[in-house]
Parts: structure tokens; sequence; C-alpha cells
């Protein structure tokens, strides 16, 4: 694996006047009720996870679940009530207020919910704004502020105000805003859900045309688990503060960790999500067919391909080597088998 | 039993109601009590109880305790007041440096600060007036009389009228459009060929001293109590006095600190016009998205930052409705800074109202209202305008109105220049129009008061003695028959039925302070007269509210009325009652309810609108008729909006009451008029302040918390 960004051991957040003292009592085994009954509430129960360079972390939850409060305590607009937090190897609860905002000012760009724009600036000033608060001058910031408009498909709107554009819009200047001082790091906060369904579904694509083209160390947050399947490396389920599964899509839908889990697995459409590699079985000589397949393909799009053969489908890497083979059926058990209800 | 089950709130009141009848009936009047007319401490009498309190006498008249409480706090403006005079006038004595003597001099620390703030204040005012009237004490200030004995060409000649009009039509113009500009523009012609120019400018002038300097202290400190509950908490309490205070209470202890004149007058008006400062800054402050805050951390703002670059644009028009909020309570203190000797409109309309001039005051009056409704029109469409881009505009397109005011300022000085030829020998009508020498209809209106007390006197004087003997006295006589025992197991009663124990102790803290002030049987005329108000106040504008609101158009004419008619500083109220009713207690009452109709319908309006059209929709399909629809849904839901504006009527007439002690009553206001004139009046003064504004805040911890129930319990917020 490549070098670790973000770091998270046994983070906790409790909200709450003895927060502190109550997890120093608890030794490890917070206890969300228990707390509750004392006037605590459990924001982040015991998380621990890594972030690769490059890597995007969605983590998925519904309200309440605790994940815009671990995002808080890695962005550190909040501080964390316990654990530990390394951005690239710094320790983030360390740092003082100078190093705080130095960190934020050159690693960190943050997009969020409600786009957060300033409304007395036009759209090129608000996305120059990060620079200007660093102290780069006017002129400088502007032009590196065009490029940005440029990059999410702003031009010509570059002088409206906030007010006159449709969220969509805003959202983009949330995007570019958060991108103008070139972050290493690039936490998103359910970005896409206050916006309308195809909305939504254009910014997605947008976003990783993007995403593919800067390859930054992304946190995104949402509560959509479409949403998190379509963009994820790996998925974090959140639920009550506590990571209840944190892996790659396809082993989140193929192996739930838990009842909860399992519950958002189902409706899952499982061809649009898996790949051939996935379902594939060891490779076999006999009964092959002629028909080979990449193993990187999603199933859905070479479904109807596979189902009009009769003998097994050879599976092949890169390189054109076999690596697996499948059974025509076995589509069928995909798509069809393994769900409760028969839904 | 089931009623009792069914309704156990309603049997409660019951009960409370019961005690409370009972104490009244048990409770006999004391054959030595009457309404007592002097005042207590300063009248010496065998009859009068006396007792010391930190080396203060406190004489008063002993009744039963049932009756009436002895007036344990009756040291406390005794004290006050000499606690002032001892830190003004002995206080930290020190050596300061007198320029004109050329010695040192030995003086009170607190004097001495005064003294240098008041002479700022004054330089300030002097600077600003003579910009807009000319003279020469702004270079005295610098020079020396001497020097300007020897170059008299230096005197300030003052702006012509015309600049001035035309420099307000163009801000207008800018603010809003043509509609502002054109009265912006006429006002300033009004103003100046009816005479009042000179007094107009000088009130102009006060404002724009008093309202940037509490605007900078609000905000700062409005910034601090956002920034730190501490603060918060340390100026929760004055800022809810003060919004119940009557502004007329706080001259009083100014006259002790600073003397009498415009001085006195702007430092007392920032301790007025900064608490609504303070609290639009935090309202605005606490209404921005938590996430704009978290977007400009991630940004890497400082904390200074943070607040200048992110919070207070993002807050623009919160604060500038705080503003618009200064600049109105300026310019009523500005009018009422009169009783202390404030120049300008306030001080021509106190002078004709002592004359029983009506002509003059109603000339002064309009002029005040006139210029109250531009000043807030302009303060609000400052608010409401949003910022524009103006990065792709022409040099001209950009600075059009700074050109057109170059060019009105050229003209001007052209006009007043061929004035001087045009009427040699009389005034310059095109420079200047002095005091009373422009058009003036006070004869008109004069014989106009004259006709309507030929006319009418009978039938005004036969409407008068009816009110005064037939529904006043005996409700005055009401009043002050309740034993004040009976009065707190009401009030305490109240609140804990309505908040709890927690309602209970703090009207009682509030009522305690009143019965143990010299004053109850004041502060129970000053609440019969309220009472009297606010109930027919109450009463027309709850119709007057539900009827406008049967149709969107006389809804919305309606709220522009109140709007106007709020922005009229409450003293103008009193000129066209003394018109009609002359100087008694009926001119009063008129004034009142007419000033507290305006909130009562208000929020009549404002409540009503704000039933969810949603609701509106089911009504009509559940087939509702448009009283049923009124009476089940409208009104139900309207009610806790309602009661707020009760809430103000209250504050309202309270107010107005005070001020009306100006034509003769005999509440609490009438002894805060005399403490003006009282050299040991600081004290008092405050002290009945404080009573008035505890008064008020009963009504308002009582009505708020209910509200407060009322709207979780019907879910809205």
């Amino acid at each position: 694996m490549s070098e670790t960004v973000i770091k998270c051991e046994s983070v906790y957040k409790i909200f709450g006047e003895n927060a502190k003292k109550m997890l120093e009592e608890s030794n490890g085994h917070v206890d969300a009720k228990t707390f509750q009954e004392k006037g605590c509430i459990v924001g982040v129960n015991n998380a621990s996870f890594e972030v690769a360079k490059g890597e995007m972390l969605v983590v998925m939850g519904l309200s309440g679940s605790g994940k815009s409060t671990l995002l808080r305590c890695i962005s550190r607009l909040t501080d964390a009530t316990g654990g530990k937090i390394f951005i690239e190897g710094q320790d983030l609860l360390e740092l003082n207020n100078k190093e705080l905002i130095e960190l934020r000012r050159n690693k960190m760009g943050m997009v969020f919910q409600s786009f957060a724009l300033l409304p007395h600036k036009t759209v090129v000033e608000n996305i120059a704004f990060p620079l200007q608060i660093k102290g780069t001058n006017t002129e400088e910031s502007i032009s590196r502020a065009m490029e940005m408009v440029k990059l999410v498909g702003l031009d010509g709107r570059e002088n409206y105000f906030p007010r006159e554009l449709s969220g969509g819009q805003q959202q983009r200047v949330g995007i570019a805003r958060s991108l103008a001082v070139e972050p290493d790091i690039w936490f998103l906060d359910e970005p896409f859900s206050a916006l309308d369904p195809l909305i939504r579904k254009e910014m997605q694509d947008e976003f990783l045309r993007l995403q593919e083209k800067l390859q930054k160390t992304i946190m995104f947050i949402t509560h959509d688990f479409d949403e998190a399947l379509k963009l994820a490396d790996r998925i974090a389920i959140m639920k009550d503060g506590i990571i209840e599964q944190l892996d790659t899509p396809a082993n989140i839908v193929l192996n739930p960790a838990t009842e909860y889990v399992r519950k958002f697995t189902e409706e899952v459409p499982r061809e649009k999500v898996l790949i051939i590699e996935d379902v594939m079985d060891a490779p076999s000589k006999d009964n092959l067919g002629d028909l080979k397949v990449s193993k990187d393909e999603i199933i859905e799009n070479v479904a109807e391909k596979i189902l009009t053969q009769e003998k097994l489908v050879g599976v092949v890497d890169s390189n054109n080597n076999i690596v697996g083979s499948i059974k025509p059926s076995k589509i069928i058990d995909t798509v069809f088998g393994g769900r409760k209800n028969g839904s | 039993m089931e009623y009792l089950k069914k309704y156990p709130k309603l049997f409660q009141w019951l009960f409370l109601l019961i005690v409370f009848f009972a104490l009244c009936f048990a409770i006999d009047v004391p054959e030595t009590y009457k309404f007592i007319r002097g005042q207590a401490e300063f009248v010496k009498d065998p009859n009068q109880s006396v007792y010391f309190f930190l080396g203060k006498e406190v004489r008063y008249y002993a009744f039963d305790v049932f009756w009436r409480l002895p007036p344990l706090l009756g040291w406390l403006p005794i004290w006050i007041n000499d606690s002032l005079f001892f830190l003004m006038n002995e206080w930290m004595p020190m050596e300061f440096w007198n320029e004109d003597t050329q010695e040192f001099k030995t003086r009170p620390l607190l004097l001495e600060i005064s003294r240098n703030l008041t002479s700022f204040m004054t330089f300030l005012i002097e600077l600003i007036r003579e910009i807009l009237l000319g003279g020469l004490e702004t270079i005295v200030a610098f020079t020396s009389w001497d020097f300007i004995d020897a170059y008299p060409w230096l005197e300030l000649p003052g702006l012509p009228w015309t600049i001035v009009a035309a420099g307000a039509a163009i801000l207008s113009y800018k603010l809003s459009g043509k509609g502002l500009a054109l009265f912006a523009g006429l006002t300033m012609i009004y103003i100046s060929i009816f005479g009042q120019w000179k007094p107009s400018m000088q009130t102009l002038s006060f404002i724009l001293v008093a309202a940037p300097l509490s605007f900078i202290f609000g905000l700062g400190l409005g910034i601090a109590a956002y920034k730190s509950k501490r603060v918060e908490k340390a100026l929760y309490p004055i800022l809810l006095v003060m919004q119940t205070m009557p502004q007329y209470a706080v001259l009083v202890p100014a006259l002790v600190l600073f003397g009498v004149g415009d001085h006195a007058a702007v430092i007392i008006t920032m301790v007025v016009a900064v608490p609504p400062m303070i609290l639009l800054t935090i309202l605005g402050l606490r209404a921005i998205p938590p996430e704009v805050i978290e977007a400009g951390r991630m940004s890497g703002c400082t904390n200074w930052q943070l607040m200048f670059k992110v919070l207070i644009p993002t807050a623009r028009r919160d604060i500038l409705i705080g503003v618009n909020q200064v600049i109105m309570v300026c310019f009523s203190m500005a009018v009422i800074s009169a009783f202390i000797g404030a120049k300008g409109l306030g001080f021509n309309l106190l002078l004709a109202l002592n004359q029983l001039n009506i002509g003059l005051a109603l000339e002064a009056g309009l002029c005040i209202s006139l210029i109250a409704i531009l000043l807030d029109k302009m303060s609000l469409a400052w608010a409401n305008k949003q910022t524009d881009y103006f990065g792709n505009l022409t040099f001209f397109q950009r600075n059009k109105n700074v050109i057109f005011f170059a060019a009105s300022f050229v003209i001007g000085i052209i006009l007043a220049y061929v004035g001087t030829f045009i009427f040699k020998g009389s005034f310059n009508y095109l420079f200047e129009i002095p005091h009373n020498k422009g058009i003036s209809t006070a004869d008109f209106w004069n014989k106009g008061v004259d006709w309507i007390f030929d006319t009418f006197f009978v039938y005004i004087k036969a409407f008068n003695t009816w009110l005064i003997q037939d529904v006043l006295q005996p409700m005055r006589a009401l009043y002050l028959r309740m034993p004040a025992v009976a009065t707190l197991v009401l009030a305490v009663g109240a609140g804990y039925l309505i908040g709890g124990v927690r309602s209970a102790l703090v009207v009682a803290a509030l009522t305690l302070f009143i019965a143990l002030s010299p004053w109850w049987d004041r502060a129970l005329v000053t609440l019969y007269m309220a009472t009297f108000g606010v109930v027919i106040s109450c009463l027309i504008g709850f119709t007057v509210g539900t009827l406008c609101f049967q149709n969107k158009k006389s809804a919305a004419f309606m709220l522009g009325v109140c709007d106007i008619f709020q922005t009229f500083p409450s003293f103008v109220y009193l000129i066209p009652v003394m018109m009609l009713f002359g100087i008694t207690d009926t001119s009063v009452l008129i004034a009142v309810i007419v000033y507290a109709t305006i909130p009562a319908t208000r929020y009549t309006i404002e409540g009503l609108r704000s039933v969810p059209v949603g609701l509106h929709e089911a009504a009509t399909m559940s087939g509702v008729n448009k009283f049923q629809r009124l009476t089940k849904i409208e009104f139900p839901l309207a009610f806790p909006h309602m009661m707020l504006g009760l809430n103000q009527t209250i504050v309202f007439a309270l107010f107005m009451v005070i001020i009306g002690a100006f034509i003769g009553t005999e509440d609490l206001g009438q002894y805060i008029l005399k403490a003006l004139s009282d050299k040991n009046g600081a004290g008092i003064g405050l002290t009945l302040g404080i009573c008035v504004a505890f008064i008020g805040l009963i009504f308002d911890n009582l009505i708020r918390t209910w509200v407060g129930k009322r709207k979780k319990h019907l879910g809205i917020d």
C-alpha cells in the first residue's frame, strides 16, 4: 500500500460536561446508553482507520450516526475527546492554533452540505477567499480563482453573487473554493444531499471526473448508500457513533458484517456494484467456452453476453491470462439470489 | 369533579382570583389612608414614621403591613443620589493642568473625566453643526478668540440648504430609488421653506454624533457578548431593563453626571441606543449558519479574519437593522432630550407646548415626523440593499452619485451667491432660511384649534367629565383599594400558574421592589392608566387587525401605516390630543391608546399571516366557512403571536403614560418630571425609571413564558 495520509486511533467524541472524565473512567468501553443517563451524548465511539494517499473513503450513515462529527474531529473543527489523529504523521491534536491554521491553509479543503458561501462576495471572490486569507495578493488569487472557475465549468458566471445561482452551481463554487489552495486532503460533508436527484447524479459524475484528474485523498460523508457505492474506494458504515463495517463496496455488498449493514445491501442492484472478479470461481479447464471477459468488468455490462453461453466463461486479467471462470448460472444467482423476502 | 379534571388550570385560576378578592375584602382601608399627593420624604409631619438605614433618614406614613408595605427601599434613591454626588465631587481628587489659568488645579477624578468627555462631545456636535449651519466655535477650539477677531473670514460659512437637500435626495436614490429620492428632496424643501431648517440641522447634527458612536459601542459589546458567555450573562439583565425603561427616566442621572445641554444628551442617548444594537448584533451573529463559520475556519481564518471577513459581512442585514434601530432611538432621544436642554426640533416643540401654541407645535411635530420617516426609510433601504457587482462598470457609472453631488454642490453655491443679489437687504432664501422666517401656518392651526374649542367645547367637556367621573375615577379608586398583600398574591400566583416556581420568584422579586419603594401608590396609578389604555388599544388593535387581514391589500396597507406611526417619537403624539382635548387625563389616555394600538394591530395581522398556507388549504377542503376558519384555525394559531403584541402594547402604553406626565398626571411619570428639575433628583429619577421598567418586566416575563409554552405545545417556533 502507498503511504497513509489520515490515521485515526480509537477516536472518541463525547458531548457533555464531564465527557473527558467519564471517558477515562470507562476504560475504552463506552456504552451510549449509560453515558446518556449521565447527560453525555456519544458522537463518535472508538473509531480507528487509515486513509491512504489518493484514496476515497466514504463514510456512510443515517442522520445522528456521528459521521459528520467524525469528519469534524479529523478537520479539528471540534476537538476529539479521546484517541489520536495523525495527518501525514503529524499529531493533529498536538498542533497549536497557529500550526492548525497553517495546516488548513495549505493541506485541507472542505465542501459543505449547505454550500456555506459568503453572500457578499461574487463567485470568483468566494473562490479566491482562502487564498486571500492566506495572504496571496489580489491579482494572483483572482487569476488562480479563475482557473478554478473554469475547472468546475462556471465560466461566464464568475461575477455572479451566490444568490443568483442554482443549488448545483453554488456547490460548484463550494467545490472550487475548497480546491483553490490545492489541498492534499479533501473533506466533503454531504456535498450533494441538498441537490435535486438529476443534478445530484450530474454532480457525482463531475466529481468522479475531477478526482480522476486530481487524485486527492478524500473523506466523503453521505447518507445515501447508492452514492457511497458509486464513488467509494472504501466505505465506512456508521451507526450510533460506531463504525459497523469498513470495506470495499463489493465486500460490503457480498459479506455484510452486521444485520444493520445487511439491511442496506438488500436493495442494492448487485450487478451494478460487483465486478466479475468478485463472483468468479477458480480457473477450470473443463467445459470452457470461447468467450472471455475481463475480471474488472462490472457484471451488468457483460451479463447479457455471459447468459447466452452454455459453457463456462473464462475470466482474464489485463494481460489476457486466465485467472478464473464463471458459470452463466452464477450471474443469475448473484443478481436474484441471496436476498431475503425474494424482492 | 369531572370539570375539575378536564380543566385543572381553569380551576387553579379561579382559586387564585377567589383568594385575591377575599384578601381585598378582608383587609379594610385604614382610616388615616389617603392618596398622598406630596412627596412624603420631604414633608415633615408628626404622624410620619422614620427609620435610618446606611445613615439615610427615610420618612413615611406607616400602615398595616397587609395594606401597604413600609418603604424599606426608601433609602435607595437617597443613597444613589448621595453616592453620585460623592463620586462626582469628592472621590479621588487629583491635580490637573488647566490650560486657561496656566496652573494646576485639584479636581475629583470623575468630574474631570466627565468634563473632558462632555467637552469632546460638544466639540463633535459643534463641528458637524457648523458644517451644516456655519459658525466659528470649531476654529476657536483650535486657535483662540483673538485669532478669529484678526481673521474674521475664517468663520465656517455653512452649507446652503439646497446642497443638503440635493445630498439627501442623491443618497436616497442610491439606497432605494426614485421614490425615496423624491420624498427626501421634498421633505428637505418643506423643512427649509417652513423655517425649520436651523432646528432640524441641530437635531441632525445631534444624531450624526450619537448614532455612529452608539453603533460602534453596540457592535463591540455585541461581538464581546457573542464570543463570551460571561459577558452576555452580565449584559443580559441590563439589556432587559433598558428595553422597558422609559427613555425619559435616564435623562435625570445624566443631569448630575454631565450637566445640561447637547453633550449630556448625546452621552445619555448612547446609553439608550446601545442596547438594541447589542441585541441585534448578537441576533445577527447567532443566525449565521454554522457551516459558514466552519467554511471560514477551514479556509484558515484567524479569529480576527473570521470576525471581520466572514461573520460580520454575513450578518450584514441584521447589523444594519440594528443601525436603523439606533438611528430611530437617537432621533426620539434627540426630541426628548429637550428636557435637559438639547437644542433642535424637540426644544422648539417643548417650547411651543409650554406656551400652548398648538400651531407652532404642530409645525415642529410635522417636521419631526417627516424626518423620522425619512431616516427610517433610508436606513431600512440601506439594510435591504444588496451588494452589486461594479467591476465591469465605467468610471462614470461607478461614481455617478459622487459626480452628481459635486455638481449640485457647485450649483448650490452659485445659487446662494446669486441669492445675495436677489434678496438684497433681506434674508438670503437660497442660502439659509432663518428659524420662523419661512412660511408659517401656525396662525391657521391656532385658529382651527380655537374654532374646535368654541364649537365643540360643550361636547368635549361633557365627554371629558363623563370619562373622568364615571370611568377613570372609579377605576383609579379600585386600583388604589387593592391591599399590597392581595396584589402580591395575585402577581406571584399568576407567575406560578404560568411559569412554575421560577417565574413566581422573578415576579415576586420585581413586585416586591416596587412595593418596598416609596412609590407603590403611584405605581398603582400608573398601572391603572396603562391598563385602561391597553384594554382599549387591544380591542381596537385586534379588531382592526382582524378586519384588515381579510384582504391582502388592506393588510399590507395597515402594516405600512403602523410602520410610519411607529417611527414617530412618542412625544409627538401629545400634540394632536392636546389640540383636541386640552390638558386633561383624557388627552394622555387618548395618546396612550393611539400609540399602543400600533403594536396591537401589527402583531394581530402578522400573527394571522403566519398561519401556514397548508392549514388554510386543509381547512378549506374540510369545508369551513370564513368565520369558522377564523375562530377554529387562525385565532388559536395566531394567538401566541398576538400575545407578544399585547406585551409590546403594554410597553408602549407605559412609555406614553410616563411621558404623559408632561401634561399633568399623577403617576410615576409626574415624579420623574419633578426629578428633572430637582438637584437631588438623580437617585429618585433612576429608581422611578427602574420601577416603571419592572412593571413592564413583570408582564414581559409572564407573557413570554406563556407564549413559549404555548408555542411549544402547538409545535410552532
